[in-house]
C-alpha cells in the first residue's frame, strides 16, 4: 500500500516497499508556469533531505527540486528531458522527477499528508 | 518583500481589466503589472508571433519636450541625429553620462501635427523614468520645457495581425511606415500612434486618454486575432529580437559601442562630437571597445540565466551573461551578454558555468528571430 506525502517546497512523494517517487505538485507547475527543461539526477547519487536534486526552469525562472527524504537515487525520469511540458500536463503521474531509496522512513514523519498540504496551499493563496 | 510594500506599489489605468482577465500580477518598476495571464508565457509568445498580442506599457514614462531649438538641445544628452528627424519619425536613441555610459534608452518622435513645429515626445523607461525627467529638466533648462504626459495610457499592439486588426477600428494606421508616429482618432478621444515596438514582430504603441484606455483596450481585445500579453512574453520576445533591456543589457557602465549599439551614432555626430561621453565614445569606435555585447546560443537544452559566467575553452572568464531564457520560437535557449572583444565574433566557441557545471555555447548572430517591421 502505498501513502502519498508533501514537502513545503511543493515536491510530492509517494511510497511503496521503501522506495520513493518524487515530483512536483499540481500547485508548484502552476505557479511556475510553462516549464521548458529539466535536469534529473543519475542513479546512485546519495542526497540528504533538502539538498538541490533536480532542476526545474520556465520560460522565465529556474527552481531547483530539493530531496523531501534522504536516500539513494534509484532512477531519474529520462523522458523529462526531452519531454519537459509532462511535468505541467502530469505533475502528479508521468511528470515524476525521480525515485529514492529511503535510507530512514521515519523522516516521512516530518512531511505533510493530502489534508495538511491541501490546507497548506489554501493559506498560501489567501 | 513585505507584505505592506504591495499597498504602496502604483497601478495602470487597464488594472481592473487585467485583473478581470485573470493576470498573475507581480511588482515592476513600482507597479503592479501583469506578468502573464491565464494563457500562459510561451502561448502568449507565440500567439505575438503569429497572431497579435496586446501589452499594457503605461508604466513607462510618456513626456513633451518643447523649447525653440528642441532637436538641439536635446542633442547635447543624445549621440542621435535628431535635428534632421523628419516631421513623423521616431528615432531609437540613448541618455549617456559624461563617461559615456548610458542612462537609458528611449524613444524620440518629431511630431508632424501643426503646432508642434518645437516638440519632441518621449517615451522611457518606467525605472528610470523619474531620474530620466529630472535630468533633461535640469540639464536643459532655459532652452526647452519638460512635461511629463501622465493623462495617457500606453498600449502596444504587436503582431503579424496587428496592422489588420488596428485598420477595422482606425483605418489611416494601415499605411503608416516602421518608426513613424501620428495622431488619430478613436471614438472622439485623439490618440497618438507610433509604428513601433519591443518584440521584433511589425505593430503599434498606442498613446491613449486614461478615461478611454479600458474601452479601447477591450475593443482591441474583441478582435479575434488579439490576446493579452504579459510582461514576462514581452521579456522573452524582446530577447529573440536581440534588443536590450535597460538595468541588464545596458546600463551606466556600458558605452553604446560595448552595447553593440554603434548605430545610434548619427553620422553627423561622429564628425562633430557635442554628446556627453563623445571623446571616449568616438575613441571606441575608432580603436574599438574592450568588450562587446553578443548573442549567446547555448548548444544544449538548459537555458542559462542572467549572470551566468562565460569562459574561453581554458577556464579563464571572458563575460557575463545579462539576458538569457528559453526562446519559444526559437524551441531552445537563448541570451545575450558581454565579452571580452576577441571572442565577439559570430561563431566563437563559449563555455557557460551553469549550477557549476561547463556548457557549450557560441556566439550568435542577433536577433534569433528576424525582425518583421512594416517597410513598403
Amino acid at each position: 500500500m502505498s501513502q502519498i506525502r508533501f514537502s513545503k517546497d511543493h515536491e510530492w512523494i509517494s511510497v511503496a516497499d521503501g522506495v520513493g517517487t518524487v515530483g512536483i505538485t499540481q500547485y508548484a507547475q502552476n505557479q511556475l508556469g510553462d516549464i521548458v527543461f529539466v535536469e534529473v539526477p543519475e542513479a546512485g547519487k546519495e542526497i540528504k533531505a533538502g539538498g538541490e536534486i533536480a532542476v526545474v526552469e520556465s520560460v522565465k525562472a529556474a527552481s531547483e527540486v530539493y530531496a523531501p527524504v534522504s536516500g539513494t537515487i534509484t532512477e531519474g525520469n529520462a523522458a523529462l528531458i526531452e519531454a519537459p511540458e509532462t511535468v505541467n500536463t502530469d505533475p502528479q503521474g508521468d511528470g515524476w522527477f525521480f525515485k529514492i531509496k529511503i535510507a530512514d522512513t521515519a523522516e516521512l514523519n516530518g512531511l505533510m499528508d493530502q489534508a495538511a498540504y491541501d490546507a497548506y496551499v489554501a493559506e498560501l493563496d489567501a | 518583500m513585505p507584505d505592506t510594500a504591495a499597498e504602496f506599489l502604483k497601478t495602470t489605468p487597464l488594472d481592473a481589466l487585467h485583473r478581470s482577465l485573470g493576470a498573475k500580477m507581480v511588482p515592476f518598476a513600482g507597479y503592479s503589472m501583469p506578468v502573464s495571464y491565464p494563457m500562459g508565457v510561451l502561448k502568449e509568445h507565440l500567439q505575438t508571433r503569429t497572431e497579435a498580442g496586446l501589452f499594457d506599457v503605461s508604466h513607462m514614462g510618456q513626456a513633451k519636450l518643447a523649447g525653440e531649438d528642441v532637436a538641439a538641445a536635446l542633442e547635447t544628452l543624445v549621440p542621435g541625429d535628431l535635428k534632421t528627424l523628419e516631421p513623423g519619425q521616431i528615432r531609437y536613441t540613448v541618455l549617456l553620462n559624461d563617461d559615456g555610459g548610458i542612462i537609458d534608452d528611449l524613444m524620440v518622435t518629431c511630431p508632424a501635427e501643426a503646432g508642434l513645429e518645437n516638440t519632441l515626445y518621449l517615451v522611457v523607461n518606467a525605472a528610470c523614468k523619474d531620474g530620466d525627467f529630472a535630468h533633461i529638466a535640469r540639464k536643459l533648462a532655459g532652452r526647452a520645457e519638460l512635461t511629463r504626459h501622465e493623462s495617457a495610457a500606453l498600449l502596444a499592439l504587436q503582431g503579424p495581425k496587428a496592422a489588420t486588426v488596428l485598420a477595422r477600428l482606425i483605418p489611416e494606421s494601415e499605411s503608416m511606415e516602421f518608426m513613424t508616429s501620428r495622431m488619430a482618432s478613436w471614438d472622439g478621444a485623439a490618440i497618438r500612434l507610433f509604428r513601433s515596438g519591443y518584440t521584433g514582430e511589425d505593430g503599434y504603441e498606442i498613446s491613449i486618454p486614461v478615461g478611454v484606455a479600458e474601452q479601447f483596450a477591450k475593443t482591441i481585445l474583441d478582435q479575434a486575432e488579439v490576446q493579452p500579453i504579459g510582461l514576462g512574453a514581452r521579456d522573452s520576445l524582446r530577447l529573440e529580437a536581440g534588443l536590450c533591456l535597460y538595468g541588464s543589457d545596458i546600463d551606466i557602465n556600458t558605452t553604446p559601442i560595448e552595447a553593440s549599439l554603434t548605430w545610434v551614432i548619427g553620422k553627423r555626430r561622429r564628425a562633430e562630437g557635442g554628446f556627453p561621453g563623445a571623446d571616449k565614445i568616438l575613441g571606441q569606435i575608432t580603436s574599438g571597445a574592450p568588450r562587446k555585447r553578443i548573442g549567446i546560443k547555448p548548444l544544449g537544452r538548459a537555458p542559462a540565466r542572467a549572470h551566468t559566467e562565460i569562459q574561453d575553452g581554458e577556464g579563464n572568464v571572458i563575460g557575463e551573461i545579462t539576458s538569457g531564457g528559453f526562446g519559444p520560437s526559437v524551441n531552445g535557449p537563448v541570451a545575450m551578454g558581454y565579452v571580452a572583444a576577441p571572442f565577439a565574433k559570430v561563431g566563437t566557441p563559449l563555455t557557460l558555468i551553469v549550477r557549476g557545471q561547463p556548457m557549450p555555447a557560441e556566439v550568435a548572430k542577433l536577433p534569433f528571430v528576424p525582425h518583421r517591421y512594416f517597410k513598403p
